[in-house]
């Protein structure tokens, strides 16, 4: 357990690489208006909340919160409720057609946005889906199952086979099987995969932008992209509305470093 | 026999429904109006087959060819200098020390910022007036500051730092779990022949990692080729299309103007772009696998 000093010094580096830039933005947010438009900056001289109220006040803050929260939830339900039948089936019968699906599915997730954003709009016109809940939630969905599919697949494998055979000698159903046998052993796996389609559903930018042109319906990242200035950027605001929006991401992730890393991995290296 | 296809069936065929629907139906639509002039704008004109034509206005653009050299230029900066900061990165947090899983956490913080947030305070730090990087470079001379967002030689420059800060953390991540897959065995035999450090990290652990660097390579090349929401926010794709990326294009095209048929042209070469490359990089990666697997 000794640490050299260039371990030290590395480790140090990399600590502020990753936080300093976002620590300063959340250290705007709390100026006065003054420190804001100091020039050259400085750091803070006394803290306010006032960024925050104006936010939420003239900048429709709450408005966005709401959105995104109705628009990652349901995104995440679904997603992992699907993918979690599909990853079943995909580790547990072994069929050769099942491994092709996972392939496609892969070859989904690597699709450029813009290649499918056209038809994905006009598909949703005809279906009077376009600035509405349930259009974004199920383009989210329909864009997020590969990689939960993917990442469930890998735990569900782990799952030995024996535990699940006892069951069904027992009597039991495939659909017993996964509920009362597979689902509480690969519990870790579900919650990582949650996790990661929550958090790119809370992120997701360029189709919430093209789908939801009605500012009642935006989610937070729309609105912080598209927060109004004509002259001068309301600076102190948009590091409020940031804030905000990265706060809870940022607390999950730090809570459950271990399954996101194991996740992300899963998804990443044993593909 | 017969029953387990039947399960399996019912089992993807959620997936598999909404998956087709909102993702491989469409990039089949995309190629076919691609092949027609379709204006959102004039609707009247319905639409109309121009066969190749699409696809020759876009070879004759000079526009496009500038966002396609920007787009290659922005992946071939980035994804080079996220591999090599994603590796000293991978390196450190491999060691074991007091604190390790603080800074894996730590880590995580970049990755789990929205782009856009990102975005939004890359732009407050490039600022003209308030930004630390006017300050870092010429501290209270505030004459001397300038916009380098608003700078055609700069604003490319200050996009892809801020590209590569938020993802370095997550190749650093897959590089790390390629590092732990290395047997500690390994390096004890090759202290035991002497090998110094430097030449167990040419010898024994790059090569090892050959897997985990491609796999880090597709992910980034693919995440590169579709980077909009830096652009969107920063710069909107100026000064003088100085950061016009595909993807920005593409939206701009179909979007902004509604010529659909146009901007499906260019989105289905961006598509094209990315399956050359991700085929290349896993031909690449399933020839190491062979090769590892008959030694």
């Amino acid at each position: 357990m000794k640490r050299p000093p260039s371990l030290v010094i590395f480790s140090c580096a990399i600590a502020l690489y990753c936080l300093v830039p976002f620590l300063w933005f959340v250290m705007t947010s709390l100026k006065s208006p003054a420190d804001v438009a100091a020039i050259p900056p400085k750091l803070i001289t006394s803290w306010h909340w006032g960024f925050y109220q104006s936010a939420l006040a003239q900048y429709h803050l709450l408005n966005y919160l709401v959105n995104s929260v109705i628009i990652a939830l349901p995104t995440m339900l679904i997603t992992v409720a699907f993918g979690a039948l599909a990853a079943y089936a995909i580790s547990r019968f072994q069929l050769r057609w099942t491994e092709i699906f996972l392939l496609v599915m892969l070859a989904v997730s690597m699709f450029p946005q813009i290649a499918i954003a056209g038809p994905i709009w006009t598909l949703l016109n005809r279906l009077g889906w376009l600035n509405s809940y349930a259009g974004l939630i199920t383009v989210y969905v329909a864009l997020n199952l590969p990689l939960a599919i993917w990442i469930l697949t890998t735990f569900f494998r782990d799952v030995p086979a024996e535990v699940e055979e006892a069951a069904l000698v027992d009597g039991c159903s495939r659909f017993q099987a996964l509920f009362k046998v597979v689902l509480p052993i690969a519990a870790p796996g579900i919650f990582t995969s949650a996790l990661l389609v929550f958090t790119a559903a809370w992120n997701e930018f360029f189709f919430a932008l093209i789908i939801m042109t009605d500012p009642a319906v935006q989610t937070l990242p729309v609105g912080i992209a598209l927060f109004p200035g004509e002259y001068t950027m309301p600076w102190g605001e948009i590091a409020a509305a940031s804030t905000v929006a990265t706060i809870p991401l940022v607390l999950l992730t730090l809570i459950f470093q271990r399954g996101i890393v194991r996740g992300l991995s899963a998804g990443a290296v044993k593909g | 026999m017969k029953d387990s296809h039947r399960s399996a069936i019912l089992f993807l065929l959620p997936s598999f429904a909404i998956v087709a629907i909102f993702a491989i139906l469409p990039i089949i639509d995309s190629f076919r109006v691609s092949f027609y002039r379709l204006i959102l704008t004039l609707p009247w004109l319905g639409q109309k087959s121009v066969g190749w034509e699409n696809y020759l206005d876009l070879w004759r653009d000079p526009v496009a060819r500038d966002s396609l050299r920007t787009t290659m230029l922005f992946a071939g900066v980035t994804i080079p200098l996220e591999l090599l900061l994603g590796l000293g990165m991978a390196l450190v947090l491999n060691e074991t020390f007091r604190g390790r899983g603080l800074l894996r956490a730590v880590v995580l913080i970049p990755w789990a910022i929205p782009t856009v947030v990102s975005a939004q305070m890359w732009r407050f730090i490039f600022n003209d007036q308030y930004g630390l990087v006017n300050f870092a470079l010429f501290g209270a001379d505030t004459t001397r500051y300038f916009a380098p967002l608003a700078d055609a030689n700069f604003a490319l420059i200050a996009i892809m730092a801020a590209e590569i800060w938020k993802t370095t953390p997550f190749t650093a991540l897959i590089l790390l779990a390629g590092l732990q897959g290395i047997s500690d065995d390994l390096y004890e035999a090759a202290t035991v022949d002497g090998a110094t450090q430097w030449q167990k990290f040419w010898r024994l652990t790059l090569p090892l990692l050959r897997p985990a660097l491609l796999l880090a390579l597709l992910f980034r090349t693919i995440d590169a080729l579709r980077v909009f929401d830096l652009v969107f926010v920063m710069t909107q794709g100026g000064p003088a299309d100085s950061t016009n990326v595909l993807q920005f294009y593409g939206y701009k095209k179909s979007f902004a103007e509604g010529m659909i048929g146009y901007g499906s042209a260019i989105a289905v070469t961006v598509f094209l772009l990315s399956v050359v490359l991700s085929v290349a990089y896993l031909r690449l990666l399933n020839v190491n696998q062979r090769a590892r697997a008959s030694r």
